[in-house]
């Protein structure tokens, strides 16, 4: 049976992590994804799981546990932010490369400098060319049901790839939402058992794992790896099916939310959405054709479904929760891309909001929408570009 | 113990044909990690020579299950692998015992590794770890590393008009080991195979963490003959420059005691990186080289009498 709870977004993905029971955790605190830690390092003291924490001396050691663990021939979890997510930079490659399934919670956050612990997606957007797949997580229930999910993508067999599931730092992490926890069995069903690939501790089929791999053999390893997160996207749909199948809740790729005429698109990533579509159905009531595309799968990007979903939409604004300093946005930049192959292509823009946790309120999002009609009513956007409630020029 | 001919009918860790330098002598413990043990072994090693010689693909030197991440990781490495084989032990989904061995160079253990080894022995891991010491970043051709002796000439702290070689004096490693309580922690010398097989069989079989610290001459960043290593680590230990010493809960023993010590000098001018200290303006270095031994060596006997 399932429970209806009151839990904040850090308290569900612990949550999760307990009922998937992972062989081994290794990870090293940092706000705000602290509380996943701490609330999992209480459930192996009291004997609620039989995972091996590593309490490890960095996230650096974390990343590289977690890829020892996963290699060893077992399930891996881990959970970081920010600063900590960048000092594994260089193992988030190896964790890919080598086709490791770990799974890590990451609790958005800005990344330093300035030092800022709130929540911007500098973090995640960074390492959006690492080799994981990212999921995004609107709200709680979004981001425990990605992490249920999340280790039958990684260990999928025509994957078999790290998975990263991203939830906003503080306004998720941290918020008291009413949301649903699964059964624990239901849950561990779900799941089903881990299947090792190649087992480093199997002594008696000795493998070499991490080799030199220079120009004769390279690049088409890197080839076999964009394969088979490219086939990411069909898995990705396959398992969200399945999940609704168990569980009632229904994911896509994406959420088209209200697009089905919709003339001017607001596409946005994580915690945000919930606001737009808040707005969008207030400015439906008014007879406006508005709708939100929400991104849940980044990392492989869904470019022909989008394409489809946005073929109808005349002005379409991204908003992006991250500067990629001296280019567009991370997500406009895909999505333009996505556009362009449209033989009827949407005017679309890029708007910066939110970076180190500045609040996007209800009326900077109306004002969006405002815009964006003064565009689509003059047949052209004046800047493609601009940061939104910034004071100063 | 088994003798050395007992050890030699066993089948090495690592396989002929690896690509290592002619005369390297890491290979020599490499070989012998599977022949000092009856234990099955699982072996983790950071880059660096052995790691980037014994596994270029498609091929690997390894015959027994081997893994490398990256450089400043071994040890945070290993200790996923090794927590992950307890955890599958207490749910029994594992049967038998395996041991596991972490190998690195002074590069990856002293200096970039030197935080996540620290971190894996204060965890507690059931791992040995087994720094080669060659006294340089060797494999990215002689850059000075926290173990490079005082004056030595590595392309990073070359000899020249100005400067003599390397100014610092080098780490103690092996003390920083100790400092974290550890059942086992030793100096060995690659010379030596009988001292060092018994120091990698009781650092694998010591239950918890371990390390071992091997001096492994390397013949371009010592430029010295291809035969010279074996040679070189004998004289080394000769000089008192690498004393072999272990440290077994806490308590020092001294492994062998040089009858009459020999110079530091005789052993540094049989070696090209040290060449240029032999102009005389440079005999300061010579002599503070001599110093940071007699007081090391000192140090250890004060330690070995204290704990005794």
């Amino acid at each position: 049976m399932s429970r209806t709870v009151a839990i904040t977004g850090n308290g569900a993905i612990a949550e999760a992590m307990r009922q998937i029971n992972p062989d081994v955790v290794a990870a090293f605190p940092i706000t705000p994804s602290t509380q996943v830690v701490e609330d999992f390092s209480q459930f192996v003291a009291d004997g609620l799981v039989s995972t091996e924490l590593v309490t490890v001396e960095s996230e650096h050691s974390a990343m590289s546990a977690c890829i020892g663990a996963a290699a060893a021939g077992g399930r891996v979890m881990t959970a970081t932010s920010s600063c900590g997510m960048a000092l594994m930079w260089e193992m988030l490659y190896v964790a890919a490369s080598q086709r490791q399934p770990v799974v890590m919670t990451l609790v958005n956050r800005a990344l330093s400098g300035p030092i800022n612990i709130h929540a911007d997606h500098s973090d995640s957007m960074g390492a959006r060319d690492a080799g994981w797949l990212q999921l995004y997580s609107e709200d709680n229930q979004e981001a425990y049901d990605n992490l249920v999910m999340a280790p039958r993508i990684a260990e999928h067999l025509d994957i078999r790839l790290p998975v990263m599931v991203c939830l906003d730092g503080f306004i998720i992490s941290h918020a008291v939402q009413t949301m649903k926890l699964e059964d624990d069995e239901a849950v561990r069903r779900f799941i089903g058992k881990f299947i090792p690939v190649y087992p480093l501790l199997d002594c008696a089929h000795p493998v070499t794992i991490g080799a030199l791999d220079l120009q004769d053999y390279y690049i088409e390893h890197k080839r076999a790896q964009h394969q088979a997160i490219m086939s990411a996207k069909r898995v990705v749909q396959e398992i969200s099916d399945e999940f609704a199948k168990s569980f009632g809740r229904n994911y896509g790729l994406f959420e088209a939310y209200r697009l089905e005429d919709a003339e001017r698109v607001i596409v946005a990533i994580n915690s945000v959405a919930g606001e737009v579509k808040e707005v969008v159905d207030a400015l439906r009531e008014k007879g406006e054709k508005v709708g939100l595309l929400k991104i849940r799968l980044f990392r492989p990007f869904p470019y022909e479904q989008i394409r489809e979903a946005l073929s109808g939409a005349k002005i379409v604004t991204v908003l992006d929760r991250s500067c990629s300093f001296g280019a567009y946005g991370p997500l406009f930049t895909e999505i333009r891309t996505a556009l362009y192959d449209l033989p009827q292509k949407p005017m679309v823009y890029n708007r910066v909001y939110g970076l180190g946790g500045r609040d996007m309120l209800m009326n900077d999002i109306e004002a969006i929408f405002a815009e964006s009609k003064q565009y689509q009513q003059n047949e052209t956007v004046d800047k493609v570009f601009d940061f939104i409630g910034v004071r100063g020029d | 113990m088994p003798s050395i001919q007992e050890m030699a009918k066993k089948q090495g860790a690592l396989a002929g044909g690896h690509r290592m330098c002619a005369g390297c002598p890491a290979p020599i413990f490499a070989k012998m990690l599977t022949r000092v043990t009856d234990y099955r072994i699982v072996v983790g090693s950071a880059t660096g020579c052995l790691e980037v010689a014994s596994s270029i693909f498609p091929f690997s030197a390894w015959r027994v299950p081997w893994i490398h991440t990256a450089f400043e990781c071994a040890a945070a490495t290993m200790s996923g692998v090794e927590s992950m084989y307890r955890s599958l032990k207490k749910q029994g989904k594992l049967d038998g015992k395996i041991k596991f061995v972490v190998t690195g160079g002074d590069g990856g253990t002293y200096d970039i590794g030197l935080q996540s080894l620290s971190g894996a022995m204060e965890r507690g891991h059931d791992l040995l770890y087994i720094c080669y010491d060659n006294g340089a970043y060797m494999n990215t051709g002689v850059q000075r590393s926290g173990a490079t002796p005082f004056g030595a000439s590595t392309t990073t702290s070359p000899g020249g008009k100005l400067v003599p070689g390397k100014q610092q004096q080098r780490k103690d490693l092996t003390t920083i080991l100790v400092a974290h309580h550890l059942g086992y922690v030793a100096q060995a010398s690659i010379h030596n195979p009988i001292d060092l097989a018994n120091k990698m069989k009781k650092g694998i079989e010591n239950n918890g963490p371990s390390f071992l610290n091997i001096l492994c001459p390397c013949i371009p960043g010592w430029k010295i003959a291809a035969d010279m290593a074996v040679e070189m680590a004998r004289h080394a230990v000769e000089t008192c420059y690498w004393p072999l010493y272990e440290v077994e809960n806490g308590v020092y023993t001294i492994n062998y005691e040089p009858k009459e010590p020999q110079p530091v000098a005789d052993w540094m001018f049989l070696q090209g990186r040290f060449k240029h200290l032999k102009d005389p303006k440079w005999k300061y270095a010579v002599e503070e080289l001599q110093r940071q031994v007699d007081e090391h060596w000192g140090w250890l006997h004060r330690q070995a009498q204290l704990t005794s």
